[in-house]
Protein backbone atom coordinates (compact mmCIF):
# COMPACT_ATOMS: atom_id res chain seq x y z
CA UNK A 1 0.00 0.00 0.00
CA UNK A 2 1.19 3.57 -0.87
CA UNK A 3 2.35 5.90 1.83
CA UNK A 4 1.47 9.50 2.15
CA UNK A 5 1.24 11.79 5.14
CA UNK A 6 1.42 15.11 6.00
CA UNK A 7 2.68 17.52 8.42
CA UNK A 8 2.28 21.04 8.89
CA UNK A 9 4.50 24.09 10.43
CA UNK A 10 2.84 27.20 11.86
CA UNK A 11 4.98 29.93 10.92
CA UNK A 12 2.70 32.72 12.18
CA UNK A 13 -0.02 33.88 10.24
CA UNK A 14 1.47 31.58 7.64
CA UNK A 15 1.21 27.84 7.69
CA UNK A 16 2.80 25.28 5.17
CA UNK A 17 1.41 21.68 5.30
CA UNK A 18 4.20 19.49 3.72
CA UNK A 19 3.02 16.70 1.68
CA UNK A 20 5.29 13.14 1.58
CA UNK A 21 4.40 10.22 -0.52
CA UNK A 22 2.22 9.17 -3.21
CA UNK A 23 -0.99 10.97 -2.65
CA UNK A 24 -3.92 8.94 -5.03
CA UNK A 25 -7.67 8.74 -4.50
CA UNK A 26 -6.89 6.26 -1.34
CA UNK A 27 -4.41 9.05 -0.01
CA UNK A 28 -6.36 11.84 -0.31
CA UNK A 29 -8.73 11.76 2.52
CA UNK A 30 -5.51 12.45 4.74
CA UNK A 31 -5.09 15.56 2.77
CA UNK A 32 -8.51 16.75 3.12
CA UNK A 33 -8.69 16.46 6.44
CA UNK A 34 -5.06 18.59 7.30
CA UNK A 35 -6.91 21.39 4.85
CA UNK A 36 -10.15 21.12 7.05
CA UNK A 37 -8.14 21.19 10.48
CA UNK A 38 -6.76 24.07 9.40
CA UNK A 39 -9.98 26.28 8.04
CA UNK A 40 -11.49 25.07 11.34
CA UNK A 41 -8.87 27.17 13.16
CA UNK A 42 -9.27 30.01 10.81
CA UNK A 43 -5.87 29.69 9.58
CA UNK A 44 -5.88 30.59 5.44
CA UNK A 45 -2.94 31.70 4.46
CA UNK A 46 -1.76 28.12 3.52
CA UNK A 47 1.63 27.51 1.19
CA UNK A 48 1.58 23.63 0.45
CA UNK A 49 5.32 22.53 0.09
CA UNK A 50 5.39 19.37 -2.61
CA UNK A 51 9.32 18.70 -2.45
CA UNK A 52 9.05 15.14 -0.86
CA UNK A 53 5.60 14.37 -2.77
CA UNK A 54 6.56 11.22 -5.20
CA UNK A 55 3.26 11.02 -6.83
CA UNK A 56 -0.10 12.61 -7.53
CA UNK A 57 -3.52 11.91 -9.49
CA UNK A 58 -6.45 13.68 -10.21
CA UNK A 59 -8.56 12.70 -6.77
CA UNK A 60 -5.01 14.68 -5.48
CA UNK A 61 -5.29 18.06 -7.40
CA UNK A 62 -9.51 17.73 -6.65
CA UNK A 63 -8.76 18.04 -2.74
CA UNK A 64 -7.11 21.64 -3.65
CA UNK A 65 -10.60 22.58 -5.43
CA UNK A 66 -12.37 21.57 -2.53
CA UNK A 67 -11.34 24.00 -0.15
CA UNK A 68 -9.74 27.02 -2.08
CA UNK A 69 -13.21 29.32 -2.59
CA UNK A 70 -13.89 29.28 1.15
CA UNK A 71 -10.31 30.06 1.75
CA UNK A 72 -10.30 32.68 -0.74
CA UNK A 73 -13.69 34.44 0.75
CA UNK A 74 -11.26 34.60 4.09
CA UNK A 75 -8.82 36.65 2.34
CA UNK A 76 -6.43 33.42 1.99
CA UNK A 77 -4.56 31.85 -0.51
CA UNK A 78 -3.43 28.18 -1.30
CA UNK A 79 -0.02 28.66 -2.82
CA UNK A 80 1.71 25.71 -4.16
CA UNK A 81 5.55 25.40 -4.21
CA UNK A 82 8.49 22.84 -4.51
CA UNK A 83 6.83 20.33 -7.15
CA UNK A 84 9.06 18.33 -9.39
CA UNK A 85 8.68 18.70 -13.12
CA UNK A 86 6.53 15.40 -13.40
CA UNK A 87 3.96 16.77 -10.25
CA UNK A 88 4.42 19.96 -12.27
CA UNK A 89 3.71 18.74 -15.42
CA UNK A 90 0.06 17.18 -14.33
CA UNK A 91 -1.37 20.53 -12.94
CA UNK A 92 -0.40 21.82 -15.82
CA UNK A 93 -1.97 19.41 -18.20
CA UNK A 94 -5.59 20.28 -16.21
CA UNK A 95 -4.75 23.98 -16.55
CA UNK A 96 -4.35 24.69 -12.52
CA UNK A 97 -1.64 27.39 -13.17
CA UNK A 98 -4.62 29.26 -13.94
CA UNK A 99 -6.32 28.62 -11.08
CA UNK A 100 -3.35 28.65 -8.36
CA UNK A 101 0.01 30.33 -7.90
CA UNK A 102 2.71 27.71 -8.00
CA UNK A 103 6.78 28.48 -6.82
CA UNK A 104 9.49 27.24 -7.02
CA UNK A 105 10.27 27.20 -2.80
CA UNK A 106 8.86 27.43 -0.36
CA UNK A 107 9.93 30.54 0.88
CA UNK A 108 9.14 32.32 -3.03
CA UNK A 109 5.55 31.25 -1.74
CA UNK A 110 5.60 32.66 1.59
CA UNK A 111 7.33 35.99 0.78
CA UNK A 112 4.53 36.14 -1.60
CA UNK A 113 2.02 36.47 0.94
CA UNK A 114 4.33 38.57 2.93
CA UNK A 115 4.07 41.17 -0.02
CA UNK A 116 0.53 41.26 -0.44
CA UNK A 117 -0.42 41.74 3.17
CA UNK B 1 27.90 -5.93 -29.48
CA UNK B 2 25.36 -5.21 -30.60
CA UNK B 3 22.79 -2.70 -28.53
CA UNK B 4 19.69 -3.74 -30.99
CA UNK B 5 19.90 -7.59 -30.14
CA UNK B 6 20.46 -6.80 -26.49
CA UNK B 7 17.14 -5.05 -26.10
CA UNK B 8 14.87 -7.21 -27.55
CA UNK B 9 16.14 -9.97 -25.42
CA UNK B 10 14.99 -7.84 -22.47
CA UNK B 11 11.86 -7.33 -23.39
CA UNK B 12 10.03 -10.56 -21.59
CA UNK B 13 6.53 -9.64 -21.20
CA UNK B 14 4.20 -10.66 -23.62
CA UNK B 15 1.25 -10.84 -21.74
CA UNK B 16 0.35 -10.54 -17.92
CA UNK B 17 -2.34 -9.91 -15.21
CA UNK B 18 -3.06 -8.74 -12.44
CA UNK B 19 -6.93 -8.86 -10.46
CA UNK B 20 -7.39 -7.05 -7.78
CA UNK B 21 -10.48 -5.77 -5.47
CA UNK B 22 -12.16 -2.17 -6.16
CA UNK B 23 -10.69 -0.99 -3.56
CA UNK B 24 -8.51 2.44 -3.46
CA UNK B 25 -5.90 0.88 -1.25
CA UNK B 26 -5.00 -1.43 -3.94
CA UNK B 27 -3.93 1.37 -6.55
CA UNK B 28 -0.71 1.02 -5.64
CA UNK B 29 -0.23 -2.30 -6.67
CA UNK B 30 -2.18 -1.87 -9.89
CA UNK B 31 0.64 1.23 -10.36
CA UNK B 32 3.70 -1.32 -9.45
CA UNK B 33 2.13 -3.95 -11.86
CA UNK B 34 2.05 -1.21 -14.73
CA UNK B 35 5.26 0.23 -13.86
CA UNK B 36 7.73 -2.82 -13.61
CA UNK B 37 5.64 -4.05 -17.07
CA UNK B 38 6.52 -0.40 -18.62
CA UNK B 39 10.16 -0.51 -17.23
CA UNK B 40 10.99 -3.74 -18.68
CA UNK B 41 9.80 -3.11 -22.40
CA UNK B 42 11.99 -0.31 -22.10
CA UNK B 43 9.59 2.80 -22.01
CA UNK B 44 11.75 6.51 -20.96
CA UNK B 45 11.10 6.89 -17.16
CA UNK B 46 8.75 10.15 -18.01
CA UNK B 47 6.26 7.63 -20.22
CA UNK B 48 6.22 5.27 -17.47
CA UNK B 49 5.03 7.48 -15.09
CA UNK B 50 2.23 8.56 -17.42
CA UNK B 51 1.14 5.38 -18.61
CA UNK B 52 1.57 4.62 -14.54
CA UNK B 53 -0.98 7.94 -14.35
CA UNK B 54 -3.23 7.08 -16.92
CA UNK B 55 -4.47 3.25 -15.70
CA UNK B 56 -4.30 4.90 -11.78
CA UNK B 57 -7.26 7.15 -13.33
CA UNK B 58 -8.72 4.59 -15.03
CA UNK B 59 -9.14 2.18 -12.19
CA UNK B 60 -10.42 5.22 -9.94
CA UNK B 61 -12.74 5.66 -12.40
CA UNK B 62 -14.01 2.28 -12.29
CA UNK B 63 -13.61 2.50 -8.31
CA UNK B 64 -15.78 5.61 -7.47
CA UNK B 65 -18.46 4.88 -10.85
CA UNK B 66 -18.67 1.62 -12.10
CA UNK B 67 -18.62 -0.12 -8.39
CA UNK B 68 -19.53 3.24 -6.59
CA UNK B 69 -16.85 2.37 -3.93
CA UNK B 70 -18.02 -1.15 -3.48
CA UNK B 71 -15.11 -2.74 -2.08
CA UNK B 72 -15.78 -6.28 -3.28
CA UNK B 73 -15.92 -5.64 -7.58
CA UNK B 74 -13.37 -7.05 -9.27
CA UNK B 75 -11.00 -5.54 -11.39
CA UNK B 76 -8.81 -7.26 -14.16
CA UNK B 77 -5.57 -5.40 -15.50
CA UNK B 78 -3.89 -7.61 -18.80
CA UNK B 79 -1.11 -5.91 -20.69
CA UNK B 80 0.30 -7.06 -23.94
CA UNK B 81 3.22 -5.74 -25.46
CA UNK B 82 3.30 -6.76 -29.33
CA UNK B 83 4.50 -4.82 -32.88
CA UNK B 84 6.22 -2.19 -30.34
CA UNK B 85 2.26 -1.03 -28.70
CA UNK B 86 1.55 -1.33 -25.22
CA UNK B 87 -1.76 -2.70 -24.52
CA UNK B 88 -3.33 -2.11 -21.19
CA UNK B 89 -7.05 -3.62 -20.88
CA UNK B 90 -8.77 -2.88 -18.15
CA UNK B 91 -11.74 -4.81 -16.75
CA UNK B 92 -14.48 -4.59 -14.37
CA UNK B 93 -17.79 -5.91 -14.19
CA UNK B 94 -20.27 -2.78 -12.38
CA UNK B 95 -22.06 -0.29 -14.02
CA UNK B 96 -21.51 0.29 -17.53
CA UNK B 97 -19.41 3.79 -18.43
CA UNK B 98 -20.87 6.42 -21.12
CA UNK B 99 -17.59 8.09 -22.05
CA UNK B 100 -19.68 10.45 -24.21
CA UNK B 101 -21.46 11.92 -21.56
CA UNK B 102 -18.38 13.05 -19.45
CA UNK B 103 -17.45 17.41 -20.56
CA UNK B 104 -13.94 18.08 -20.88
CA UNK B 105 -12.75 19.32 -17.37
CA UNK B 106 -13.55 22.82 -17.10
CA UNK B 107 -11.81 24.61 -13.95
CA UNK B 108 -13.91 27.76 -13.62
CA UNK B 109 -16.58 25.37 -12.83
CA UNK B 110 -15.00 22.99 -10.40
CA UNK B 111 -13.82 26.57 -8.52
CA UNK B 112 -17.53 27.20 -8.54
CA UNK B 113 -18.85 23.74 -7.54
CA UNK B 114 -15.88 23.00 -5.18
CA UNK B 115 -15.15 19.66 -6.72
CA UNK B 116 -13.99 18.11 -9.95
CA UNK B 117 -14.85 15.50 -12.59
CA UNK B 118 -13.77 14.19 -16.12
CA UNK B 119 -10.25 15.54 -15.08
CA UNK B 120 -8.95 11.72 -14.77
CA UNK B 121 -10.48 11.12 -18.25
CA UNK B 122 -9.09 13.96 -19.70
CA UNK B 123 -5.33 13.02 -18.12
CA UNK B 124 -5.93 9.61 -19.69
CA UNK B 125 -6.87 11.21 -23.12
CA UNK B 126 -3.69 13.55 -22.75
CA UNK B 127 -1.39 11.13 -22.39
CA UNK B 128 -2.01 7.97 -23.96
CA UNK B 129 -1.96 6.97 -27.76
CA UNK B 130 -5.83 5.33 -27.50
CA UNK B 131 -8.58 5.11 -24.81
CA UNK B 132 -11.43 2.91 -25.81
CA UNK B 133 -14.49 1.81 -23.65
CA UNK B 134 -16.26 -1.02 -24.51
CA UNK B 135 -19.19 -2.44 -22.47
CA UNK B 136 -21.60 -5.62 -23.03
CA UNK B 137 -24.17 -5.32 -20.75
CA UNK B 138 -24.50 -7.39 -17.73
CA UNK B 139 -21.33 -9.15 -18.70
CA UNK B 140 -18.63 -5.87 -18.21
CA UNK B 141 -16.68 -3.18 -19.13
CA UNK B 142 -13.79 -2.48 -20.52
CA UNK B 143 -11.26 -0.01 -21.15
CA UNK B 144 -7.75 0.00 -23.45
CA UNK B 145 -5.37 1.83 -22.92
CA UNK B 146 -2.66 1.70 -25.59
CA UNK B 147 0.96 3.34 -26.01
CA UNK B 148 3.63 2.95 -28.73
CA UNK B 149 6.98 2.18 -27.78
CA UNK B 150 8.43 3.88 -31.00
CA UNK B 151 6.34 7.39 -30.75
CA UNK B 152 6.94 7.80 -26.82
CA UNK B 153 8.99 10.31 -25.52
Amino acid sequence: MAEFSTSTKDAGDINVIYLKGYLDAHTASVLENTLSDLIDKKKYSIVVNFKDLAYISSAGLGVFMAFIEKIRENNGDIKLAGMSDKVYNIFDLLGFPLLYEIFKSEDDAVKKFNETK
Amino acid sequence: MRLSNLKTENIKLKEKELSVKSKTNNLSTIRDFIYNAAAEIGFPSGVIDNIVLAADEACTNIIKHAYKSYPEGEITVRLKYADKKFTIIIIDHGTPFKPDTVPDPDLQTYYRQHKVGGLGMYLMKSLMDEVKYVSVPGKYNQVLLSKNLNTAQ
